[in-house]
């Protein structure tokens, strides 16, 4: 089980924005994405989670064996939180979702909306999706927007189990997450050189 | 997918999830037109079939753009996109929830409105069934138009001049069916080219959409 980055280009907006990018993240194993503002890696999650073709290069990684978590939480607010954790862990096939609600303290507010939940507690309910899932490689977005001190502890906690369990995740985030044995890549070592796009796309981005 | 099928039917359900607006829009238009026509039964019975089909298609095109916006706003389509659920399933799954929460409360209202517009009896039974046969194409079609137009800000008046058009052929032939029925005429021809039209998009356009939903989550 890894993922293998290979002289990955991508753009955004038709601008390339990183190139030449590789790595290789196997079991047990975490890798912070470090990068100022605009560097490109929600980009490159988006390109490594499939959700965008990339200019050059290639993702490989074992079928079914990602999970995306962006800047949003995909949260129903009309939902209760268990009703939210359970539509995701049927949509990957599981059932069992009291471990994850466990996990992130979110067991007390089960059964309240959604959308009566603070930004810090929907960001938890977000994360509690991914131990749902069940799925080996955590891609994440800025994972500790808007948690406290406790919750980043808890969410560290989660990823050291993860990863304890043979799993792996890619984290891009500003703050330190305390995962002492998580490499850091700086992403604007990777910066692409500006240059025109040829494509058909082009005319119309 | 039968989960993702419960949760769009919950979420339309609940409060503000716009379950009853279409509805509401139906019953709104068929009350004003008598009053707008004048209280002539010859003139309203005529009239009859066509003005609940339209009022029906407006309805349905009423609540289009709720079928991806909400879901592209809190990033859920990105992670519905990410899950092992196929795309196409997705749309499929996403325009059979529109149709059993717009489209089949609009059928099965019709016929009660169709009393307001002194609807001849033999049409009862023809604009039901032209309703349900019709009504399911609209729902997949709208939801081609909702994945064209995902992300764009207020889409709604692009969405509903991409997909009128596409309507068109649905309600010539549904509303020409309920009209020959309720005249007594035969109705087989309609019948078959409205039931053509809806097997037609619902066989290809999830495909369609789902390609359209790809480009447009990059």
């Amino acid at each position: 089980m890894t993922l293998t980055v290979t002289d990955l280009s991508m753009a955004r907006g038709g601008i390339p924005v990183l190139e030449g990018l590789s790595f290789a993240l196997g079991a047990g194993q975490a890798l912070v994405l470090r990068g100022p503002n605009g560097s490109g890696k929600t980009t490159l999650l988006r390109t490594i989670a499939g959700l965008q073709p990339p200019l050059a290069g290639r993702v490989e990684a074992p079928e079914d064996s990602l999970v995306y978590a962006g800047h949003s939480d995909g949260i129903k607010p009309t939902l209760t939180v268990a009703e939210n954790l359970t539509f995701w862990a049927q949509a990957f096939g599981n059932s069992d979702i009291a471990p994850a609600l466990a996990a992130y303290s979110l067991t007390p507010l089960a059964e309240r909306a959604a959308g009566a939940l603070s930004a810090g507690q929907k960001r938890r309910l977000g994360l509690a999706r991914l131990l749902v899932t069940g799925r080996a490689i955590w891609i994440l977005d800025e994972p500790t927007v808007s948690l406290d001190v406790e919750a980043v502890a808890m969410f560290a906690d989660a990823v050291r189990a993860h990863l304890g369990q043979g799993g792996a995740a890619l984290i891009a985030t500003h703050i330190d997450l305390g995962l002492s044995e998580a490499r850091v890549l700086d992403v604007a070592a990777y910066r692409a050189k500006p240059l025109e796009l040829d494509d058909f796309d082009g005319a119309f981005l | 997918m039968i989960a993702l099928l419960i949760r769009d039917m919950r979420l339309a359900m609940r409060a503000g999830g716009g379950f009853g607006l279409g509805l509401s829009f139906f019953l709104i238009v068929v009350v004003l037109v008598p009053f707008g026509v004048g209280p002539q039964a010859a003139i309203l019975s005529t009239i009859a079939p066509g003005i609940l089909w339209i009022g029906a298609l407006l309805a349905c095109l009423l609540s289009l753009d709720r079928i991806f916006a909400l879901d592209w706003e809190d990033g859920s389509l990105d992670l519905l996109a990410t899950s092992p659920l196929p795309l196409e399933g997705i749309v499929a799954v996403k325009s059979l929830a529109h149709w059993l929460t717009t489209g089949l409360p609009l059928v099965l209202l019709a016929p009660i409105l169709g009393v307001l517009l002194n609807l001849p009896e033999a049409g009862f039974l023809w604009l039901t069934l032209s309703l349900a046969l019709g009504t399911p194409a609209l729902s997949v079609i709208g939801t081609f138009g909702a994945a064209l137009t995902v992300g764009l800000k207020r889409g709604g008046l692009l969405l509903s001049l991409l997909v009128l058009p596409l309507y068109v052929p649905t309600l010539i032939f549904g509303a020409e069916m309920a009209r020959r029925g309720a005249e007594g005429l035969d109705t087989t021809t309609p019948l078959f080219l409205l039931a053509g039209v809806t097997c037609g998009t619902i066989a290809l356009l999830p495909f369609a959409s789902a390609a359209v939903l790809k480009v447009n989550l990059r």
